[in-house]
């Protein structure tokens, strides 16, 4: 066993070549947990899981199928609650604030943290009433121009020139690459401070996943984005920062992105980017 | 084609690899129930056809040997008399019915599908009034008639006026109402109710905003057959006391005759000339039908590539 090991990336990151802004700023914590757990029924879903998640970066956080990866993004904006066996532990805290506190309301962490989903879910309502459709509900439609806010969001999400003629068609006649963008513009419309995605490109083929993750590396320049994704590469490719669950529900792992792909302490992460585990 | 295929190696003999497999008798069998459930399936088609031949043949009888006039018929209201009765009393109130029966059973209905489907824990009351539901629906029809003559007309002594026919009406309609919308609602994929939470949305405006127009073609489609099956509805309205009036109802708390009832009373009669205006009202009536399933149907086949 050579000691040399280490030195050879096992996952070449592309964070080096990409020049985003974001990246030279210090590290302000957005989102944190500590010792957090998730339970569906009797059922351990996230063990323990204590992890502080940077402001205006591209969080990633990877895992095996089952890992807990999702619930945990769920847990965030708890849309856990939406699913009545789920029961939590622990402290999650919003810009210092536990959202699990009786005086917090869902609804209102969730005008503050937009989330997509895996596969894209847009409303059968027009393009422009499903980007609308934030604004509309959190009553921000009368402060500010609806058509301008909508043409903002889509332009932001990189579809503006594939829809400005067809604003008012059907968002479900949509490619699956562009209703998954048309999804995105509706979770930014309202200027959320945190954008949770929950393997927003692995229904979508390689080109318009390309495009989402042109996109991601977009958004992270105003927003916190915190990723899960099934495709190492992709978390490679696009975050700053990685977290390695592992079956189980444990946090393994949180470091810099190129930390994890190149030299990451612990074995079992070795073993899962390498492809001899998971 | 060519002479080639003489050099192909099993030309000439008989055998080839599947031989030894004889499957006539496994596709006979195939064809013959084929052939029997076609048959069950063109029951329903065959008789139909019977039907309207019948009522089409009775219609053309009356409009030629009885001299019944289309105008006179949708001109004139009931009356003793045979070659003075129309039909247009029995139109006006038919059609007044469906409109509070609509109102009555569409709000009462859908607001007890949205309750059941999408705010009720899942417990044992819940489930005593799903059962009570689907009871509900199969209660024949005299009986919400027997309710409605104890309750409305006499109970609070109504009369036997529109209204009390229309919630009868309402009361037979409802149970087929609220399931329909609880399907309707059942078929709005639960991605899309969390596309509407995670955007910052309460509940009312996540079912105000995204359930409701989701499953509203489907609601629509419920509610329209809903009420095709309550303007064919004869025993309910006798039970209420629509019976033969000479004039048209002005509104829903006047008396009334609906479209089945002047029929049922026409047929009823022992002059031919009667059941030959029976026989054109019947026309009448399966031609309100159809449209109403035609809407229905349009509805689905608009909005369902929609979801």
């Amino acid at each position: 066993m050579s000691t040399e090991q280490n030195n050879e990336p096992i996952i070449k990151t592309g964070v080096q070549n990409v020049a985003i802004g974001a990246r030279d700023r210090p590290d302000e914590t957005v989102l944190e947990a500590t010792n957090l757990d998730v339970y569906y029924g009797d059922e351990r879903a996230i063990d323990d899981v204590s992890i502080e998640i940077p402001e205006t970066k591209v969080t990633a956080m990877i895992g095996p199928s089952g890992c807990g990866k999702s619930t945990f993004l769920r847990s965030i904006n708890r849309m856990n609650d939406q699913i009545d066996a789920a029961r939590i532990d622990g402290d999650l805290y919003f810009q210092g604030k536990n959202v699990y506190d009786e005086d917090v309301d869902p609804v209102a962490l969730r005008r503050k943290i937009g989330m997509v989903f895996q596969k894209p879910n847009p409303f059968p309502k027009s393009i422009h009433d499903n980007v609308a459709y934030g604004l509309r509900v959190q009553g921000k439609d009368d402060d500010v121009n609806l058509d301008e806010a909508v043409e903002r969001a889509l332009r932001a999400a990189a579809l503006w020139d594939e829809v400005k003629d067809k604003l008012d068609s059907s968002g479900l006649d949509l490619s699956g690459g562009q209703q998954q963008r048309l999804c995105i513009a509706r979770a930014i419309a309202p200027d959320p401070e945190v954008l949770l995605m929950d393997e927003p490109a692995s229904a979508l083929d390689p080109i318009a996943t390309s495009k989402i993750e042109d996109l991601i590396a977009d958004l992270a320049e105003e927003y916190t984005v915190v990723i899960v994704t099934h495709n190492m590469q992709q978390a490679a490719r696009i975050s700053d920062k990685t977290a390695v669950f592992l079956t189980g529900g444990e946090l393994v792992e949180f470091d810099d992105t190129t930390t994890i792909f190149e030299n990451p302490d612990d074995n079992r992460v070795e073993d899962y980017i390498t492809g001899k585990f998971g | 084609m060519s002479t080639d295929t003489d050099d192909a190696p099993f030309a000439e003999s008989e055998e080839t690899p599947f031989t030894d497999i004889d499957l006539g008798w496994e596709h006979r069998k195939n064809r013959i129930f084929l052939g029997i459930i076609f048959a069950a399936s063109m029951f329903g088609v065959v008789m139909l056809a019977l039907l309207l031949l019948d009522v089409v043949t009775d219609f053309y009888r009356g409009q030629t040997e009885f001299g019944i006039s289309l105008i006179d018929f949708f001109t004139r209201d009931g009356s003793r008399r045979q070659e003075l009765a129309g039909f247009r009393g029995a139109i006006v109130a038919s059609v007044m019915l469906m409109i509070f029966t609509a109102i009555l059973a569409f709000f009462v209905g859908v607001g007890s599908a949205i309750y059941l489907e999408e705010y009720a824990p899942d417990n044992r009351v819940t489930r005593l009034i799903e059962a009570n539901l689907a009871n509900l629906a199969g209660v024949p029809s005299i009986v919400y008639g027997l309710l409605a003559l104890a309750a409305f007309v006499n109970g609070i002594g109504l009369g036997p006026i529109l209204l009390a026919g229309a919630i009868a009406l309402a009361l037979l309609v409802m149970p087929i109402i609220i399931v329909s919308t609880q399907e309707a609602l059942r078929a709005v994929p639960d991605s899309m109710r969390n596309g509407s939470y995670a955007t910052g949305a309460t509940k009312w405006q996540t079912i105000r905003g995204v359930v409701l127009p989701a499953a509203m073609p489907g609601i629509m489609t419920g509610t329209i057959l809903a009420l095709a099956r309550a303007i064919g509805e004869t025993a309910p309205l006798i039970m209420v006391g629509a019976l033969f009036t000479n004039r048209i109802a002005w509104g829903p708390f006047d008396r009334f005759s609906a479209m089945p009832t002047q029929i049922y009373n026409w047929a009823a009669e022992p002059e031919p000339h009667f059941i030959h205006l029976a026989a054109t009202g019947i026309a009448v009536l399966l031609a309100f039908l159809f449209a109403m399933n035609g809407i229905a149907i349009y509805l689905r086949n608009k909005y369902e590539r929609d979801l």
